[in-house]
C-alpha cells in the first residue's frame, strides 16, 4: 500500500474507488490486475478497512481465504494485498459527476478534484436509526445504533452505559450482547419484533444462550422513558398484525438502548450522480459487469445490497473492479440482454440484467422462510427455463445461483423472472405452518418471564 | 434405578437450527441417546456441547501511542466454554504499547489454560 498525501494527489486515475472498505480495496487490486496502473482508493476514516475494523470477533474469510478470521485480520489482509495501489484516508468524497471528476476533501488540505476513467462506489452501508423504526418517547442520551456501540467498544474502549436492552436480533445486536457482557455491562434482553430471530443460530447460541441474555420474540420497545438519560423503556408483545399489545406491555429499567434494526445501503453520491436505484434493494440498479445506469461508473458491496458475508462482498468486488479496469483500459465487456426480475417470494435479485455470453452469480434473497423449495428461472410466457432444489431458504441469508452460459443458451427472449417456489408444503411454506422448524422461540411474550 | 436427563441444544451447522436432546442417565458418564438432528453434523455437534464446549475468545486490550486506544485480540486456539468470561476479565488489566504485529503473543499461557492471546492486526507507533 503507498498512502498517497492529499496534496500530492495525481490529476487523473485509471480507476478511482469510493470507500476503501472489503469492497473497495479487493476492487481496486483487481481493477490493477485489469491493466488499470494507476488505482486510488479514497476513504473518510483514518484507515482503510472499513466496518470490519470494528468487528473483532471471528466468522470472517472461510470462502476467500479458508480460514476463520477476525473482521481486522481480514482486512490486514486485503490491505496487505493492495501493494501498488494509492489509498488516500482521511479524506471524504463530496461528489461524482457525469464526466467521472471526482470531488474529495480533507482536512490537510482542504478541497481536491481528480479525473477518473471509471469510479467504483464502495461506500458501504449505514444503519437504522430511532427515527426509521419511530419509537414513541422522549429523546434522551443512551441510545444507540449497535454498530455505533461496537465501535465506541472495541476502537475506543468507550462503554456506552451499565444496563442495557437490545432491540432487533440482528448479528450485531447479538454480538454486541455478548460484547457487552463481557465487558462488564448487564444485558437486560434482546427484543425482536417478528416471530423468529434475524441472527445467524450461531450468534443466538453463542452471544445469548451462553451468556443467559433473554431473547424474547414478537415483542418491541413502545416506549422511552428519561429526561438527560434514558431511564427505562416499554416493552410489549405483537400480534399476528404486528400490532403492539399494550395492556400486556412491561418496564425495563435500562440507561442504554442499542438499536440493530437492520443496514441501509449509503448512496448519496449515487443520488447526487443521479443514479437508477432499486426500491427493493436500496441500491443502485447494476448490469452484471457491476456497471450502474451511467457509463463508466461501478458499485460493488453493502452499497449495492446488503451482504451477510464479507466473502461474498469479495467475490462481487473483484467481478465490479475487473470490469472498472477494463472500462478505464478501452476493453469494456459486451452489454447484458437480459433483464432479471423479482417473482415469486423474492424479495430482490441481484444483477438486474444478465448477459447470455458469461457465466455470472445471482444474488437473490427470499421474502420469507422457506423449507424444500425450488428456485426457478422463468420466462415471460411461463415457461421453465431452469431450476435449482434449495433445502431451505431464510431472509437471513443471501441465496446464490452460478449461471453458466449453457442454461441461457436455449433461451431467446429479454426478460427472466425468479421465482422460489416451496415443494413439500401444500401451505405454501408459511412461517406459522406447524412442524416448521423456526430457530429458537426462546421466550413467546406474556409478561416478565 | 437412575432418572434420565436431557439437555437441550440449538444446533449452529446450519439456518435449519434443529433442535438437539442429550439425554443421560443422572450423575452417568455416557450419553444414552442423542435425538433432534438431522444429519451427521447435528449429532457431533450435540456430542461436543455436551460433552466439552470450546469458543473462541475475541476481546481487546489497551495500546498506547497508537491510531486507536485500543487492541484487537484473540485466544490462538479455541479454550473450553466457562472460560470465556474469566479470560475477558483478566485481559483488561493489559496495556500494551505500540508498534504490535498481528500474531504477537501477549499473554503465553492465558489463565493457566494452555492457550496463547495473541495481537489480531498489526498497530503501527504514532
Ligand atoms: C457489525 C457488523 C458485523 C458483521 N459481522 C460479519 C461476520 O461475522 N461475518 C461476515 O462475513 N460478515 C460480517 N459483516 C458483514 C461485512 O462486514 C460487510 O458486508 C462488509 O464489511 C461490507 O463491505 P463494504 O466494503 O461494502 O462496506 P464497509 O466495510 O462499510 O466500507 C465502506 C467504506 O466506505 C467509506 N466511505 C463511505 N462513504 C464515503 C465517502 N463519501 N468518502 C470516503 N469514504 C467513504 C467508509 O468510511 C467505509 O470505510 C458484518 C457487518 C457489520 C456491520
Ligand atoms: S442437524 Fe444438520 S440439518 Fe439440522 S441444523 Fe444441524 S446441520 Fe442443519
Amino acid at each position: 500500500m503507498i498512502t498517497a498525501q492529499p496534496r500530492h494527489l495525481r490529476r487523473r486515475y485509471d480507476v478511482v474507488v469510493v470507500g476503501g472498505g472489503p469492497a473497495g480495496l479487493e476492487a481496486a487490486v483487481a481493477a490493477q490486475n485489469a491493466g488499470a496502473a494507476q488505482v486510488l482508493v479514497v476513504d473518510r476514516e483514518p484507515e482503510a478497512g472499513g466496518i470490519l475494523l470494528q468487528c473483532i470477533h471471528t466468522g470472517f474469510g472461510l470462502h476467500r481465504f479458508g480460514a476463520e478470521l477476525t473482521g481486522p485480520e481480514y482486512a490486514q489482509r486485503l490491505v496487505a494485498q493492495a501493494q501498488g495501489v494509492d489509498i488516500v484516508a482521511d479524506a471524504c468524497v463530496l461528489d461524482v459527476d457525469e464526466q467521472r471528476r471526482v470531488k474529495l476533501m480533507t482536512t490537510a488540505s482542504g478541497i481536491a478534484t481528480v479525473d477518473a476513467g471509471a469510479v467504483v462506489l464502495a461506500m458501504g452501508a449505514r444503519e437504522r436509526t430511532r427515527a426509521a423504526a419511530r419509537i414513541p418517547g422522549t429523546r434522551p442520551a443512551g441510545i444507540f445504533t449497535a454498530g455505533l456501540a461496537q465501535r465506541l467498544v472495541n476502537l475506543y474502549g468507550l462503554m456506552p452505559g451499565r444496563r442495557a436492552a437490545i432491540l432487533g436480533s440482528g448479528d450485531i445486536g447479538l454480538i454486541m450482547a455478548r460484547r457487552l457482557v463481557l465487558e462488564g455491562v448487564e444485558v437486560a434482553g434482546v427484543f425482536e419484533l417478528m416471530p423468529h430471530a434475524n441472527g445467524l443460530n450461531r450468534n443466538i447460541v453463542q452471544c445469548l444462550h451462553d451468556f443467559a441474555i433473554p431473547l424474547y420474540l414478537s415483542t418491541t420497545v413502545v416506549e422511552i422513558h428519561g429526561h438527560e438519560r434514558l431511564e427505562k423503556v416499554t416493552v410489549a408483545p405483537v400480534d399476528s398484525t404486528l400490532q403492539p399489545q399494550l395492556a400486556q406491555a412491561w418496564e425495563i429499567p435500562c440507561d442504554t438502548l442499542l438499536l440493530s434494526i437492520g443496514l441501509i445501503p449509503e448512496n448519496e453520491l449515487s443520488g447526487q450522480l443521479r443514479l437508477r436505484i432499486d426500491p427493493a434493494t436500496r441500491g443502485p440498479v447494476v448490469a452484471s459487469t457491476m456497471e450502474c445506469s451511467r457509463d463508466g461508473v461501478f458499485a460493488c458491496g453493502n452499497v449495492v445490497h446488503i451482504h451477510d458475508l464479507v466473502d461474498f462482498v469479495s467475490a462481487e468486488a473483484m467481478l465490479a473492479g475487473t470490469c472498472a479496469g477494463r472500462f478505464a483500459t478501452a476493453a469494456p465487456a459486451p452489454a447484458d440482454n437480459v433483464r432479471l426480475l423479482p417473482g415469486e417470494n423474492v424479495r430482490y435479485c441481484v444483477p438486474h440484467t444478465i448477459s447470455t455470453e458469461r457465466e455470472q452469480t445471482v444474488y437473490l434473497r427470499t421474502l420469507r422462510p422457506l423449507e424444500s423449495c425450488e428456485l426457478r428461472l422463468v420466462e415471460a410466457e411461463g415457461n421453465v427455463l431452469y431450476t435449482k432444489r434449495l433445502r431451505y431458504v431464510f431472509p437471513a441469508e443471501m441465496v446464490t445461483l452460478k449461471l453458466r452460459p449453457a442454461i441461457l443458451q436455449k433461451f431467446h427472449g429479454g426478460t427472466l423472472r425468479v421465482e422460489l417456489v416451496p415443494r413439500a408444503f401444500p401451505g405454501q411454506g408459511d412461517a406459522a405452518e406447524p412442524g416448521f422448524p423456526l430457530p429458537a422461540p426462546d421466550k413467546r411474550p406474556g409478561g416478565e418471564p | 434405578m437412575t432418572a434420565q436427563v436431557t439437555t437441550h441444544y440449538l444446533c449452529i451447522g446450519c439456518p435449519l437450527g434443529c433442535r438437539l436432546e442429550v439425554e443421560e442417565e443422572e450423575g452417568g458418564q455416557a450419553e444414552v441417546e442423542v435425538r433432534g438432528f438431522s444429519c451427521r453434523r447435528g449429532r457431533d455437534y450435540a456430542l461436543q456441547e455436551h460433552r466439552a464446549p470450546q469458543r473462541m475468545v475475541t476481546t481487546t486490550v489497551a495500546i498506547d501511542h497508537a491510531l486507536w486506544p485500543r487492541l484487537p485480540v484473540r485466544s490462538q486456539q479455541p479454550v473450553p466454554r466457562q472460560l470465556v468470561a474469566e479470560i475477558c476479565r483478566a485481559l483488561r488489566s493489559v496495556r500494551v504499547v505500540a508498534p504490535v504485529t498481528l500474531g504477537d503473543v501477549l499473554v503465553e499461557n492465558v489463565l493457566g489454560c494452555g492457550v496463547a492471546i495473541v495481537a489480531a492486526r498489526d498497530m503501527a507507533a504514532c
